[in-house]
């Protein structure tokens, strides 16, 4: 399972770069790795989807590039490249000016990364402050457009309210609008439809579709759902057990999966309009990071295994 | 199967099951002194209110919608977790509300059977395998002899492709799709002929969500089990169902086959949430507009609880309620405007 080392087009530097990241946890019981050589990058105002089943691996890989890596998770080799200078081995104090800034993040849950005791005009002001050199009247002008381009309706009444007054679609809608306020040339989006009913989500990403364009800012879109990635993303990258096992143009691993896994994924997701009887069923379970077997991590589930894959 | 189930004579061509203006309310009011000193009249959330459906003999009927719209609430007021506050649910010709004796009531009780969502949190995690497939045999007195329930849950264990051996352990050791597996395996332990489901794969990955919905498939064509199959994803549902129910805000508003109403939907509602469905085959079809969010069901808009997002509204939709009608195609439809034909 070696991706290709190099995906990105030559000449000009990435935004993003991942060289070879690996990330280790120590325990008790010896050494997890579970991240192992992923590489890969992400250019200017392009959405990289991250796409794997639970444990794969794809949000660690986001909190690694955001330097929000859980001790006793850590970075044991690789690097993390922001425009060609690595950022991975910034002291905390320099990274935090990059975060928000430069790179920022929307979570899973709205409901848990709004603070609940502050109205989130409020939040988006303090983040606006921090990063910008602007005075208070002019950040809640700010705010009030941001919450409007998002799509709040009265954003100029809404900006007073707190979290617990917005319903989970607009809660989203203002997380995406504090991830946008330092006009960050990189988003991180973990997850973030899945708390979110259909049609809601299907709102949600036509709005983050459209800001990454209007804005020209990156996003490394993180999530189990091969759906939202066909409809937003304009490259893929599918995660198994901490590696990566195909990356490419999202049409083509869409349409032309090339590894057994990515094509048993593919199978195995019920689609409308096409009468199979039968999912494609991939056998077994991803594996436990303290029993990733030797070789292919999938080649116990893989139905194309042969000796060299399982050395 | 080594326990024959003692099933009276079924009514021919009766529908297995039958839900009739099934209704049931929360309440969801202040405390009492607030309410008297703020005078506020007491609150209901009406989860379920007023949905009639039937599922044939080996047939799986979905129940499909949003978050909060009362699916869930209807599977579990089906298997007796919630009491109804109004209307009939009548099982093989036996209403279920006007059952006389306790015995009576766990024959009936003994055909039917759940599987929850999280299989995390719907297995007791004390408790050894074996111990929680075992409660449904011994609860309703299958077998009284203990090498032959052990006997009986190995081959449930088989059953649901997991190995005998796994009884030992407790469900912590075992991953999601597989705890999953157990659920199964404890609701077919007593031959129940009707399985409800709700959201039985909605909180595994899908691969293994493939799995889970295969095996299913396979038990319902083995026992000829009937299913109520709850979910909120379209294309599984589209995938599982033989007919299908769209609920919105505690109403059906629209029931067809699941065929038809893939290939032609009818209310705007499920037209609305067709076109959420992401374009996984790239093909580039452009989705329409999706408006508004489903709105407060405490507090539900008057007439058709769909009209503030719909793009068909008129002055009636805003006073009047629909009710379910047949529509031209077939499909049972509970929308003003396609009774008047204005589309």
């Amino acid at each position: 399972m070696k991706p290709p080392a190099h995906n990105q087009p030559a000449g000009n530097t990435p935004l993003l770069s991942v060289r070879n990241l690996r990330i280790e946890f120590p325990t008790r019981r010896g050494t997890l790795v579970a991240i192992d050589d992923v590489s890969f990058d992400i250019a200017r105002g392009e959405v990289l989807g991250m796409v794997g089943e639970s444990g794969a691996g794809k949000s660690l890989t986001g909190a690694a590039i955001i330097g929000l890596l859980e001790p006793p998770g850590r970075i044991a080799a690789g690097e993390v490249l922001l425009d060609g200078e690595p950022i991975h081995t910034l002291p905390a104090e320099r990274m935090r000016k990059i975060r928000g800034r430069r790179i920022s993040m929307i979570f899973q849950d709205p409901l848990t990364s709004l603070n609940p005791l502050y109205t989130v005009g409020r939040q988006i002001t303090e983040t606006i402050l921090t990063h910008r050199d602007i005075g208070e009247a002019a950040a809640r002008k700010r705010a009030i457009e941001l919450l409007a381009e998002v799509g709040i309706p009265a954003p100029d009444q809404r900006v007073d309210h707190y979290p617990h007054q917005f319903s989970g679609g607009m809660r989203q809608r203002v997380v995406i609008a504090l991830a946008l306020c330092a006009e960050p040339e990189l988003i991180i989006a973990d997850e973030p439809t899945t708390a979110l009913d259909v049609s809601v989500q299907a709102q949600i990403i036509d709005l983050l579709k459209r800001l990454c364009r209007d804005h020209h800012t990156a996003v490394m879109l993180v999530t189990h759902d091969m759906g939202v990635i066909a409809e937003a993303a304009d490259r893929v990258a599918v995660m198994y057990a901490g590696r990566l096992a195909e990356i490419g143009p999202v049409r083509a691993v869409v349409q032309q999966p090339q590894h057994p896994y990515t094509r048993g994924l593919m199978g195995s997701i019920p689609v409308l309009g096409a009468d199979v009887h039968r999912l494609v069923q991939i056998d077994g379970a991803m594996p436990r990071l303290n029993a990733i077997p030797p070789g292919c991590a999938f080649n116990p589930r893989c139905t194309e295994a042969f000796a060299r894959c399982r050395s | 199967m080594n326990m024959p189930a003692q099933t009276p004579a079924p009514v021919p061509d009766a529908p297995l099951l039958l839900v009739e203006d099934l209704k049931c309310r929360f309440e969801v009011s202040k405390p009492f002194l607030n309410r008297v000193i703020e005078r506020e009249p007491r609150r209901w959330l009406k989860a379920v209110d007023g949905v009639s459906f039937t599922i044939d003999r080996g047939e799986t009927f979905a129940l499909v919608g949003e978050s909060g719209c009362g699916k869930s609430t209807v599977a579990r007021l089906i298997v007796g977790l919630y009491e109804a506050s109004d209307g009939r649910i009548v099982f093989d010709g036996r209403d279920l509300g006007q059952l006389q004796s306790e015995a009576e009531r766990q024959r009936i009780r003994r055909r039917f059977q759940m599987i929850f969502q999280d299989p995390f949190a719907s297995l007791n995690p004390r408790w050894r395998v074996e111990r929680i497939i075992a409660e449904p045999i011994r609860v309703f007195g299958l077998l009284n002899d203990d090498a032959a329930i052990r006997a009986r849950v190995g081959e449930l264990l088989t059953q649901v492709g997991l190995s005998p051996a796994d009884g030992r352990k407790f469900p912590h050791e075992f991953s999601g799709g597989q705890r999953q597996r157990i659920c199964i395996a404890r609701a077919l332990a007593n031959n129940p002929e009707f399985l409800v489901c709700d959201e039985p794969t909605s909180a595994l990955d899908v691969s293994v969500q493939a799995q889970i919905l295969n095996l299913m498939q396979d038990l319902q064509d083995e026992l000829g089990l009937t299913y109520l199959f709850i979910s909120h994803d379209l294309a599984v549902v589209r995938h599982m169902a033989d007919r299908v129910g769209v609920m919105y805000l505690g109403r059906l508003v629209e029931v067809a086959d699941s065929r038809t109403l893939f290939e032609n939907p009818q209310h705007p509602y499920t037209r609305m949430l067709l076109a959420t469905i992401p374009d996984i085959k790239m093909e580039g079809k452009r989705h329409e507009i999706v408006r508004g969010e489903v709105p407060n069901p405490i507090t539900p808009p008057p007439g058709c609880t769909f009209h503030p997002r719909c793009p068909l509204v008129n002055d009636r939709c805003r006073s009047e309620a629909p009710h379910l009608l047949p529509t031209a195609r077939g499909h049972l439809a509970a929308c003003h405007a396609i009774e008047e034909g204005r589309q």
